[in-house]
């Protein structure tokens, strides 16, 4: 029988203990004894959210077709089963062999947003394994941190072995078997860390040193052995057909968020928002071919057993064969019980033809991002979604029997002012008025208009990066005047507006443009009893703030602060193709509220072209 | 075409609820390539339904799943095709023809087997065994039995049909279904209430080993076994 990590009378007095049981449809077995290398990859989060990270099912199924890896996946327990691990000092243990992780060569940790980070150290903690690297001895498995927050590594500096900047399908080769090289020759972690500091995309950071001005900026960052780069150049993988793509996934007995077969049809995007960190960092877009696409969802299908496939993209309607690959998806699948979900696509005639064939007109709504009020701020961001397209938009789904709206917005984006917050509450009034010129009797009821806005937070390598972020009171301010705005409306009783948390978000920019120093918050957050920040039930401000007190970190420093045009930031030594001197160009277009043609449109010179590949070579 | 499938239950797969183990089976079928039959409508859901819904904790020999299917299937390629998809623990014993005008599982179940043993470490202490069948020989055994609305006493002796014990094991027959429901540990806990004993959470390992229904009528029950009222298809 399958061994078991928690005992029955445990598993059975937590909520969903088959988060923990391991044995789901498509998990790897492997016999340990033709193993040289145990992979523990982690997603520092609840099971049902992990689950649903398709990078995750990727990686775990290019690492087992190694016949000597064995990668096995863990997650996060949740708080009663981490009250009950500590109390009983049962260390954390990964899915498939059920064995604690420390006794792992590697443990990977996928980081794909900031409010995960004292998680990380729930992981390592219930692991057993001490929390600083350098605390680390060689018994210790080798501490990976992967994913978009690696972007800017910096505040993770201190819990991590080495960092895999880009994506995975490349550089794991060459790392593993300078791991199995290092260890049949005897070598310490330290001389496999050298060797790891050579290969593209991996960063040590212990092998660099930073030294800061009195004004807290960084004067320089430098390695400090020979073997360490002066940047890391992020992985790519250029042919995203011919690779890596999971054709059994692992299929969860509880419900995961993601419950369905995910076709990720490109990666990148062209359309250069920014504020979008995705759309810069994973740039050139790259498209899988409509026949790898077609065989995928079709064995994913028939090796899961799915009733769902969804298609995966930053912007899916900028895939030069969608109308191909959705016809095809509608004709084999839809009568065979199989549902095809859609999303980020743009409202025109051929999604909404579509739309109206997979799901029922009068139960969905229609989903725009705008992300700001006016013309003037969207020119600014460089979203080149205009007011036109959207009532246009809206109006043909409507002529066909939709009433339901999503609108998307951003609050504090730079030189936004109070004319933009009131375009939120106009713009959906427009909608509306929109809907309701439809004659009584051709119309669908009353419209239903959801208006939801977040609080902008700048991320490294976007345009936005210089840009100071608002406080949480003037976060509050704004949702108040957008409150207000849509109150004065005459559509009022249509639209209703949802807005974001302010401290949670003001918490993620001092950690998406933090620095090494950073670090030391961290752990004392997480020492203070932080886990799952980014769950509304367990979050907890006040520890926070205990932390930037105790450790006398200053948040304006990381939030509101105006940055010097030629300001080093932290994340300065990792190269994204994306060049810095784009990034200003584009930071002054904003300024001067001029558009940027998007990547089919003309090529702006950002710096991609050096992968050689993807859309920059189209033509 | 009325199909009844049999599975077992068992190892880690007792962590798995009922919920689950219905969207479980939902996939297996597609996995599987069974044509099964959906209902019609935007979001189509596959005809199946369930006999009789197993607590977390509890391992089962007798799980019962009736669905239709379109297309016709042998049962041996369908348990092949079925078995070949089923992870460590689940395992498909039958795939069974019913008669056309047959009522599904849930609604006719009647009776179920158990099998009982306590937990290593929980069992209590003496010779336990042999009061059995004093317990059983009472005229009546009254608990206390929650609902959702209150607490009130029952007599639950006439819903026990059999109970013995072998080898630390406990063996019976009990009502099940939706007219008259018992619970195997209700029963255990009368039980250690007539031999003082205190029982703890946790102190039980349940075993479904059969469910059955009643083909006679309620003076003269007539008990056969779910899987023994459908046919191999050959």
């Amino acid at each position: 029988m399958r061994k078991q990590a928690l005992t029955d009378e445990i598993l059975l007095s937590i909520d969903k203990p088959a988060r923990y049981i391991g044995n789901e449809v498509n998990s790897v077995k492997k016999d340990l004894k033709d193993i040289e290398i145990r992979f523990a990859m982690c997603f520092p989060d609840v099971y049902e959210i992990g689950m649903s990270h398709l990078g995750i099912q990727i990686l775990y199924d290019m690492f087992n077709r190694m016949e000597d890896v064995y990668c096995e996946r863990v997650y996060s327990p949740w708080v009663d089963l981490d009250k009950i691990m500590r109390e009983k000092q049962i260390p954390l243990f990964a899915l498939e062999s059920q064995d604690p992780i420390k006794e792992f060569d590697f443990l990977g940790i996928t980081i794909q947003y900031e409010m995960c980070y004292t998680n990380i150290l729930q992981i390592l903690d219930l692991g057993q394994i001490p929390l600083l690297a350098k605390e680390r001895g060689e018994e210790f498995p080798i501490v990976i941190g992967g994913g978009p927050c690696t972007y800017n590594p910096e505040p993770l500096a201190d819990f991590f072995d080495l960092f895999y900047i880009g994506e995975g399908e490349t550089s794991y080769f060459p790392l593993l078997e300078a791991y199995k090289e290092n260890k049949k020759k005897g070598g310490s972690k330290l001389d496999f860390l050298k060797k790891a500091a050579q290969i593209p995309g991996i960063y040590v950071p212990s092998f660099y040193e930073v030294d800061y001005k009195e004004d807290g900026t960084i004067l320089e960052f430098r390695p400090i052995v020979e073997e360490a780069p002066k940047s890391v150049r992020k992985e790519i993988v250029m042919d995203v057909t011919d690779t890596y793509y999971p054709r059994k996934p692992v299929v969860p007995f509880i419900k995961a968020t993601q419950d369905r077969v995910v076709l990720e049809i490109q990666r990148g995007c062209i359309r250069g928002c920014r504020f979008c960190q995705a759309g810069m960092i994973y740039r050139p877009v790259r498209e899988r071919s409509l026949e790898m696409l077609k065989q995928c969802a079709y064995e994913m299908l028939r090796n899961t057993g799915h009733e769902e496939i969804s298609l995966s993209s930053l912007s899916s309607s900028d895939y030069s064969q969608l109308q191909g690959l959705v016809n095809f998806l509608i004709e084999e699948f839809k009568n065979k019980g199989v549902n095809i979900s859609l999303p980020s696509l743009r409202i025109d005639e051929f999604s909404l033809e579509v739309m109206s064939k997979v799901q029922d007109v009068r139960k969905s709504s229609l989903t725009f991002a705008p992300e700001a009020g006016t013309q003037r701020l969207r020119d600014v961001m460089n979203k080149g979604l205009t007011e036109e397209i959207i009532i246009e938009g809206a109006g043909k789904a409507f002529d066909s029997g939709w009433n339901r709206v999503k609108l998307y917005f951003m609050l504090g984006l730079p030189t936004e002012t109070k004319e933009d917050m009131v375009g939120i509450a106009e713009l959906s009034d427009k909608i509306a008025r929109r809907y309701y010129e439809i004659p009584k009797d051709q119309r669908n009821g009353k419209v239903q208009i959801v208006a939801s806005t977040s609080f902008f937070v700048p991320k490294p390598f976007t345009p936005f990066q210089w840009s100071p972020m608002s406080t949480k009171e003037q976060f509050i301010e704004k949702a108040k005047i957008v409150k207000e705005a849509v109150k004065a409306q005459l559509n009022q009783k249509s639209i209703k507006y949802n807005w974001h948390e302010a401290d949670l978000t003001v918490l993620e920019g001092v950690l998406a443009r933090g620095d090494r120093k950073v670090g030391k918050v961290i752990l004392q957050a997480y020492q203070n009893g932080c886990i799952y920040d980014s769950w509304s039930e367990t979050f907890d401000y006040g520890k926070w703030m205990d932390a930037f007190e105790s450790t006398g970190v200053d948040i304006d420093f990381y939030t509101t602060r105006e940055r010097d045009l030629d300001e080093v930031f932290p994340w300065d030594f990792i190269d994204t193709g994306v060049t810095k001197e784009f990034l200003k160009r584009e930071w002054k277009n904003a300024m001067d509220e001029k558009v940027t043609k998007n990547c089919r449109m003309g090529c702006s010179g950002c710096g991609a072209t050096i992968f050689n590949g993807g859309v920059c070579f189209e033509n | 075409m009325k199909i009844r499938i049999k599975f077992r239950k068992n190892g880690v797969m007792k962590f798995v609820g009922h919920l689950d183990v219905m969207r479980y089976f939902q996939k297996a079928m597609r996995r599987a390539d069974i044509d099964i039959a959906y209902s019609g409508g935007y979001s189509p859901h596959q005809v199946m339904s369930f006999a009789a819904p197993l607590g977390v904790g509890i391992t089962s020999d007798a799980e019962y799943i009736d669905i239709e299917i379109n297309t016709p299937i042998t049962t041996k390629d369908a348990l092949k095709q079925l078995n070949d998809t089923m992870v460590e623990g689940m395992e498909v014993v039958a795939f069974k023809q019913l008669p056309e005008e047959s009522k599904i599982a849930m609604s006719i179940v009647d009776a179920a087997d158990y099998e009982v043993c306590f937990r290593e470490g929980y069992a209590p202490s003496g010779n336990w065994e042999e009061k059995i069948s004093s317990f059983f020989a009472q005229e009546e055994i009254v608990v206390w039995k929650k609902t959702k609305k209150s607490e009130k006493e029952v007599d639950i002796k006439p819903l026990i049909h059999t109970i013995s014990t072998k080898d630390g094991k406990i063996s019976m027959q009990i009502a099940s279904g939706s007219a008259n429901n018992l619970k195997p540990e209700l029963v255990i806990e009368a039980f250690a209430n007539y031999i003082g004993f205190d029982l703890k959470e946790f102190s039980l390992l349940i075993h479904r080993k059969e469910l059955y229904a009643n083909i006679g009528d309620e003076n003269q029950k007539e008990l056969i076994s779910l899987e023994n009222m459908g046919e191999d298809i050959e």
